[in-house]
């Protein structure tokens, strides 16, 4: 199928009036150093309220990996005030719902609620800021958990799996080799010391964002936070080490034989992010890279690999440009059916290298731009993820005025840039490759019961 | 790149019974020249609109052809008019507008978002309306989205989670049209042709088997020509008939099948309920105690609060056009597989027994209407309840009257709705892992 290109003419304008004000968006910062961000969106009578703490995987060493997402895990169970399960009790009493996550570089927790009730997070956050309390009972029951999303997880899902071989592959010394819920000989023998000295470390104000978006007045939040915030102790706060990746000096290749049905090929390029970034363009240029590739089922990838040459299934690419240390730009795929992950990589190798001989067409560029401005729009119809945004940026460095430079950014993207970045970082020596290799799976039986299940006596 | 760890199954579910406001919005209706409802609703504050079509045209209509209804679908966007796949993608990408198609068993639709300028709109309706209306099934797009559904069904089977759904619904539903997957099986895709797609699409996307949902940053005249426009095209065509009623287990069934996984994943439950039954608020209040609150619910307490036995450990009701299930699920290292379940089986068997306490039933209801607000806070989840309301055939006030008809529910009521619906001497079980245990 030809690949067609000339509906130009429909193209988004970039600087049209899109008649949505501009967020409005407050900083201040409590005497122990907390930081709070507001943005006001009064569409509905709910606010979000998160809370970011700059800690998280890529903060770990070796023999304690998943410290901070089973800390997440326990921040639930209990202060002296609150007894264990008390906290997710009184913010669904609130008509709240909460949860938390943890990433590389940040652990978040956060509670959506009707907007008057936003003292109620507030005065639970503050409380499980410094005050929790690691229960023995408690983390042994949560560290079996733990194990069990792992499983969940990572053990039973083959690309899971994969991608944690990877990544330790990948990296040779950046943190980012180690996988966020922890190496699983680390999670089980992970104890309530290594915990409470990584809770002791980095759980206070003067190491956490405040992000409120929704139905709220600044200056009343600003009262609220000094209010149950203000009160809390800083901590003197160890500066985090810069563990640099050492240069990768050559291609890198990984097989992994799993059973599954299906074998799955994943490619790494590393690359520069935002953050610490030589050249500032740079990143954006990535970005707007990862667009030409995978911005949706008209951008390369799909239209040529998917439909034209029929050689992946699914392919994907992906580009974070906001972590806080060099990642990678990924591009992953399944093959389709009667053609190998070798058959797939070249093609991808193939798509890499025509990005790095001739400059992307006007027009593809500026669908990337018209996707990435219309998404600016979309983005505003949630309160979850505009916050999201914020806490993200200012917790690995960035600052959360990085959001609002977004789409300048990206607009000013020139096809020579990306053409550029192509050549500079999409190259053999920054390239990792893996393979799935499916194993048979075993014909499973299915058997019906044959012991009485409906009794109700216990099984012990 | 994040673990999102404490509550997953909260987002999954049809969150029809789930997402009201205090006095919900005023859903104004009217039916096109040729025979589509539409339901409207206006919002303010953002350039956006969503806009979506539905048809009683999901796998539950796929007859003996199972995928039928999926793949029908999945070719809608792939040409359409004169336009081939790329044509249709840099028209919708090139306005920033978002497209979808998809199915469940009751139904199929196509979803677009798009911003509200009136050069962008149009170019994203126009493409919309020949999706619809002229969709061009052509050879190429029927090979490759085939031989991709295909490779799917495949993957499907590595996963042991997915494999235990399959054989959930299979023990419910028998030879009902809810028994077999949504997506069919392989040795069903595979007989399909193009020719069966052309017939099920003349079939079902017609007219009088659409309606259209609108919510966005549009008036009222603007949204009656945004339906005409999108199904002017179409013929009138006829309602299906009715699915048939479902009948009940007569005994209680068990199933394990081996699988080289970790853990185990166990689903238990019964065909319950209907959208608009009546004993809707007490069953929906009822295991909102039970399984439906995440970590607070009765079920994850037991079972990974109190033994650490699960990560995620739920009970849920699901809705359909006739009898959903109602399903216990969880999943375990595989050699606690059998005291996880009689944990299960145990809280089950008690609420039963003797219904929520007056402390748990406070609780929830502070819950529910508490977080009332919360369920319509966004244009994208506003759309999705006028949606679920118009497909279902729902009250116009649905949202009006929610908050007083879960106010009104007793202790009394919810144990005896329960003890009404869930015999629990005929739940269906499906254990699939246990196979080869890798643990110790």
């Amino acid at each position: 199928m030809a690949l067609q290109r000339s509906f130009g003419l429909f193209i988004l304008a970039a600087p049209l009036a899109l008649h949505a004000a501009p967020p409005k968006i407050s900083e201040f910062t409590l005497n122990n150093g907390l930081k709070v961000l507001v943005q006001e969106d009064h569409r509905a009578p709910v606010a979000v309220s998160q809370v970011w703490y700059k800690v998280g995987a890529s903060y770990e060493h070796d023999g304690i990996t998943g410290v901070s997402h089973m800390l997440e895990h326990m921040m639930f169970k209990g202060t002296k005030k609150h007894p264990p399960g008390e906290f997710s009790r009184i913010i669904s009493a609130n008509g709240g719902s909460e949860n938390a996550f943890t990433g590389q570089d940040y652990t978040a927790y956060f509670q959506t609620l009707e907007q008057s009730r936003l003292p109620v997070s507030f005065e639970l956050e503050a409380d499980r800021m410094r005050n929790l309390r690691l229960l023995p009972d408690e983390f042994t029951k949560e560290q079996q958990v733990v194990l069990e999303e792992r499983r969940m997880r990572t053990e039973d899902e083959p690309h899971a799996k994969l991608d944690e071989h990877f990544d330790a592959l990948a990296y040779s010394n950046s943190p980012y080799k180690n996988p966020v819920i922890g190496w699983p000989d680390d999670v089980s023998h992970l104890t309530v010391d290594d915990l409470s000295a990584w809770y002791r470390q980095w759980y206070a104000p003067n190491n956490a964002t405040l992000v409120v978006v929704g139905d709220v007045d600044p200056e009343n939040v600003r009262k609220l936070a000094q209010k149950y915030f203000g009160p809390l102790k800083p901590s003197t706060l160890p500066a985090p080490k810069p563990r640099g990746e050492v240069e990768q000096l050559g291609i890198r290749r990984i097989t992994v034989k799993l059973p599954a049905k299906l074998p799955f090929l994943t490619m790494g390029y590393k690359t520069p992010v935002l953050k610490g970034a030589a050249e500032a363009w740079e990143p954006y240029a990535l970005e707007v890279l990862a667009g030409v590739l995978d911005g949706g089922s008209s951008a390369r990838l799909e239209s040529r690999l998917v439909r034209g040459q029929q050689i992946a299934a699914s392919i994907g690419a992906g580009y974070d440009l906001n972590s806080r240390l060099p990642a990678l730009f990924s591009v992953r795929g399944t093959p389709a059916q009667g053609k190998s992950v070798e058959d797939l990589e070249k093609a991808i190798l193939a798509e890499i290298r025509q990005l790095q001989d001739q400059p992307a067409a006007a027009d593809e560029l500026e669908r990337v731009k018209a996707q990435v401005l219309a998404s600016k729009v979309y983005e505003r119809d949630s309160i979850f993820y505009q916050a999201m945004q914020l806490g993200m940026t200012e917790t690995v460095g960035l600052g959360w005025k990085t959001v609002g430079e977004y789409v300048d950014k990206i607009n000013s993207v020139t096809p020579e840039q990306v053409q550029k970045v192509a050549k500079k970082y999409l190259v053999e020596d920054r390239l990792s490759i893996g393979h799935l290799d499916p194993l048979p799976i075993p014909e499973g039986q299915t058997a019906p019961e044959d012991r009485a299940p409906q009794g109700g006596q216990h099984v012990r | 790149m994040y673990v999102n760890t404490r509550i997953i199954f909260l987002a999954v579910f049809l969150s029809l019974w789930t997402a009201w406001a205090h006095a919900g919005p005023k859903i104004q209706t009217w039916t096109t020249p040729n025979g589509s409802r539409v339901y409207y609703v206006p919002t303010e504050g953002l350039p956006l609109v969503d806009v979506r079509v539905v048809f009683d045209a999901g796998s539950a209509r796929d007859g003996a052809q199972y995928g039928l209804a999926t793949l029908t679908s999945g070719l809608l966007d792939t040409g359409a008019g004169e336009w081939n796949a790329d044509a249709i993608a840099q028209r919708l990408e090139g306005v920033g507008a978002r497209l979808s198609t998809g199915v469940s068993r009751d139904s199929a639709w196509l979803s677009l978002r798009t911003l509200t300028d009136t050069k962008l709109l149009d170019t994203a309706l126009s493409t919309a309306r020949e999706i619809l209306a002229k969709p061009t099934f052509s050879e190429t797009d029927f090979e490759r989205e085939k031989k991709n559904l295909l490779l799917a069904l495949k993957q499907r089977e590595e996963s042991p989670g997915d494999l235990a759904g399959i054989a959930f619904f299979q023990a419910l539903y028998g030879d009902h049209p809810y028994a077999h997957p949504k997506d069919g099986d392989i040795a069903t895709v595979d007989k399909l042709t193009r020719d069966d797609l052309r017939k099920f699409y003349q079939r079902y996307y017609v007219a009088n088997n659409a309606l259209v949902v609108i919510v966005g940053e549009v008036d009222k005249t603007q949204a009656e020509s945004i339906a005409d426009r999108l199904l002017s095209d179409l013929p009138k065509g006829e309602v299906p008939p009715n699915l048939p009623t479902v009948s009940q287990p007569q005994s209680a069934q068990t199933l394990r099948k081996t699988f080289p996984s970790e853990q185990t994943h166990i689903y238990s439950g019964l065909p319950s309920v209907r959208v608009a039954d009546p004993d809707y608020f007490p069953l929906y209040v009822g295991n909102h105690i039970l399984g439906g609150s995440g970590l607070v619910s009765r079920i994850s307490e037991e079972v990974r609060e109190k033994r650490g036995l699960s990560y995620s450990a739920y009970s849920y009701f699901y809705p359909f056009r006739v009898e959903g299930p109602f399903m216990l699920g969880l999943q375990t290292r595989n050699d606690q597989a059998d005291q996880a379940l009689q944990v299960l089986l145990d809280t089950l068997r008690e609420f039963i027994a003797h219904g929520p306490t007056a402390k748990e039933l406070e609780a929830s209801k502070k819950n529910i209407i508490g977080g009332f607000a919360l369920r319509l806070d966004s244009n994208q989840k506003l759309a999705e309840q006028v949606a679920a309301i118009a497909s279902y055939g729902l009250p116009l006030d649905y949202l009006d009257t929610f908050i007083g008809k879960v106010e009104a529910v007793t202790a009394h009521d919810i144990q005896r709705a329960f003890q009404s619906r869930i015999n629990p001497d005929r739940l269906q079980t499906i254990l699939v892992g246990a196979g080869q245990s890798r643990e110790k």
